[in-house]
């Protein structure tokens, strides 16, 4: 044992160092990838947790949506009467709904991520992100079971005359997920790093949440908004194209708005990049104030 | 040199106490304002020693100051110190649950550490999904923990609950596994805090155990904080004290243990106070306490064979009590060798005054070792008035030895000198009676 531990005598190969401050862009995002078995066991954990001991069990993914969307046909349909540019009402508020439910739910998990967590972050280093980054992945078992529900109600609307076309920009629904899935987790990393020492922006992202729903077109198309003053706070959220587009993805209607996606993208970008450096500076010392 | 796995360099650790709030934002943004001028943080300069028994002047506190140590491939290092000495920031900090505020350590291979067992473990989860998700979580891959996996449940002994959710278990069973979870890690470094406390003893038995082999067999490194001193003084060879934030002391794991049993323990046999710092409080305060051999001063060596006289003087302070004074006596591994106690009157209630309270410790029962005592005052054999812990030591010394001989300790708390009978028998046949 010694002969090969005085081998490297004075070499000093140290493979780790803990230090009061990394370089702001010393991300380790290698180590992330050496803990995908905890990212898929969180991802696990949260699913198989959240329905033990109820009835229903993940039926319950199903029910929330079914409600919500009825909700929005009385109220934004049969009192407010507003249209839906010739798609189904339903199928219309459901398919909005389905990515936007994504969203608020990557966005409020994820913000949540030190708080929620300290207790298991003060007693084990794993790489904090791990956690952010299996919630956005286990509400996308969400997703995937609310857009079943959207097709077999899609398929039901398809014997009262609104068919069901496969076409090629289907393939986009993918990629807006994934624009979605990082916008959430973007935005929640800031929030969630902001929040450790003060607590006020995990006040904020309750209603905050609540009043970017309005201003996303989920209940009402963005051709139907006359006022251009309107119409431009509602196309400079970030949010807008990508819901706009899903709607075309999936019925064809208007046209695909390449100048909104980039300007998504771009967003996206810059809240990942701000919300990396932010996050990896606040992991390191939140135990202390949080 | 070669073969340091943990190299601790001028790690200082600062928390502010108080609450979170505007304050706090106010020294944020002078902080911020600093570094932005690029002038060093002008609350790093100030800070108390943490000490939680005194008031400081300074809403900040060096949990930690300036530690430097090296821990070599191998070792157990026991930490020990009293609460609140920056043991577990020492931990946290090495296991990379915070940052130091200065200064830097550098490691050598994969550090597992098991703050408090059953990290992470989800209540509603079966031991069996608990197993792998606490094994990822300490670092684990998945292959790795399915080819542990029988042994961890084999070393847990909870196989029958493997597939019940943990909820559902007793906190042994659940610290069980979780132990076991993390004594199959296949970390050079593991640190341990305080495991021990929950588990019966044969667990703990089983845990220490499985600590030796880590350490010895398999040539990993350990550090551990206890405060059982007989499992540190069995586990570790290296030890390192910690008070008030200091490394005060570092060395074999025996004479750690022995600095930090008697630090803080009124080294002499006899005391005598008077005035302002008398120990006491509204109840009582004590004048003097002495032991010693019976007929001697206090100042010659008390031997195994002289009876011990302890005494105390003290000034009580109410009137018409039931006073009772009780005495604990512990060995240098704190085992408690006895609690012994009487009324100060047996027959009414006392009045206020002085008193004088002794017994005596007869001859030939104590080994040649330290013995340090506890005093209480009880009202009413039932509340405390006063306790003072440490309040007198006494070294006994063999009364065989002779000078210049090397020193012979018996095992044991006590070394008392029984009566013994030998005599050789008659006609001895096992298993049949004695008949004429």
């Amino acid at each position: 044992m010694n002969i090969a531990a005085s081998a490297q005598v004075d070499t000093e190969v140290w493979d780790m160092e803990i230090q009061p401050k990394t370089g702001l862009f010393d991300l380790n995002l290698k180590e992330v990838w050496k803990y995908r078995d905890l990212m898929w066991l969180f991802v696990r954990r949260d699913f198989v947790a959240s329905f033990k001991q109820t009835i229903l069990g993940p039926l319950w993914h199903v029910i929330q949506p079914i409600m919500t969307t009825i909700m929005f046909l009385i109220v934004f349909g049969r009192i407010a009467n507003i249209p839906t540019d010739g798609i189904p009402s339903a199928i219309f508020y459901m398919s909005g709904l389905t990515l936007w439910n994504y969203f608020s739910a990557c966005l409020s998990g994820t913000s949540n991520t030190f708080l929620a967590n300290s207790g298991i972050f003060g007693k084990v280093y794993f790489p904090r992100l791990v956690i952010p980054i299996s919630t956005v992945l286990s509400n996308l078992v969400k997703l995937a079971i609310q857009f079943v529900l959207f097709f077999a109600i899609w398929t039901y609307y398809q014997y009262n005359g609104f068919a069901i076309t496969l076409s090629w920009t289907w393939l986009l629904v993918p990629l807006l997920t994934i624009m979605m899935a990082l916008m959430g987790l973007g935005i929640g990393i800031i929030i969630s790093s902001l929040t450790t020492k003060y607590r006020d922006f995990s006040i904020l992202i309750g209603f905050g949440i609540q009043i970017l729903m309005y201003l996303t077109p989920i209940a009402y198309p963005l051709s139907y908004i006359d006022n251009p003053k309107y119409k431009m706070i509602i196309q400079a959220n970030p949010l807008t194209p990508i819901i706009e587009s899903l709607r075309f993805a999936l019925f064809q209607t208007g046209e695909l708005d390449v100048r909104g996606l980039l300007y998504s993208g771009v967003v996206i970008v810059v809240s990942l990049f701000f919300g990396l450096i932010i996050f990896n500076r606040v992991q390191k010392t939140f135990m202390d104030t949080v | 040199m070669s073969n340091t796995v943990i190299r601790i360099e001028n790690v200082s650790k600062q928390y502010r106490l108080g609450q979170v709030g505007t304050g706090s934002l106010g020294h944020d943004i002078n902080r911020w304002w600093h570094t932005v001028r690029g002038k060093e943080d002008p609350y790093l300069q100030i800070g108390d020693v943490n000490d939680r028994t005194s008031k400081g002047v300074s809403d900040y506190v060096w949990a930690l100051k300036d530690i430097n140590f090296d821990v070599k491939q191998g070792d157990m290092l026991g930490i020990v110190g009293r609460n609140g000495a920056g043991k577990s920031t020492l931990l946290k900090i090495l296991s990379r649950t915070t940052a130091p505020t200065t200064g830097s350590v550098k490691v050598k291979g994969r550090i597992a550490s098991l703050l408090e067992v059953g990290t992470g473990f989800h209540p509603e989860l079966s031991g069996r999904e608990n197993v792998f998700l606490n094994g990822a979580i300490l670092g684990m891959s998945k292959s790795e923990i399915r080819s542990k996996f029988d042994e961890i449940v084999a070393f847990s002994g909870v196989d029958r609950y493997i597939d019940t959710p943990v909820k559902r278990y007793s906190s042994g069973m659940y610290v069980r596994l979780a132990f076991a979870v993390a004594a199959h890690l296949e970390s050079e470094i593991l640190i341990v805090d305080e495991v021990l406390a929950v588990g019966d003893a044969e667990f703990q038995k089983k845990c220490l155990g499985k600590m030796n082999d880590v350490s010895s067999k398999e040539g990993r490194t350990v550090l551990f904080v206890s405060h059982n001193m007989l499992a540190m003084k069995q586990l570790c060879n290296i030890g390192m004290m910690m008070q008030n934030g200091l490394l005060k002391y570092e060395g074999p794991m025996n004479e750690v243990a022995e600095k930090y049993l008697v630090a803080g323990i009124t080294k002499a046999s006899e005391a005598v106070w008077d005035g302002a710092n008398e120990p006491g409080n509204e109840n009582i305060s004590i004048k003097k306490v002495k032991a010693a051999a019976l007929g001697k001063s206090s100042q010659d060596p008390i031997k195994t064979s002289d009876q011990i006289l302890i005494e105390v003087e003290f000034e009580n302070k109410q009137n018409d009590i039931d006073l009772d004074v009780t005495w604990d006596m512990f060995d240098v591994e704190m085992a408690h060798v006895f609690h012994i106690g009487t009324r100060v009157d047996d027959e009414k209630k006392i009045t206020s005054g002085n008193y004088k309270v002794s017994f005596k410790i007869p001859a030939n029962l104590l080994n040649n070792k330290r013995y340090s005592f506890n005093i209480t005052f009880g009202i009413d054999q039932r509340y405390v008035a006063y306790r003072h812990e440490g309040i007198l030591t006494i070294d006994v010394e063999d009364a065989l030895q002779r000078q210049g001989a090397s020193i012979h300790q018996y095992p044991g708390v006590i070394h008392p000198a029984f009566e013994w009978e030998r005599k050789k028998l008659q006609n001895f046949n096992v298993g049949q009676p004695l008949l004429q």
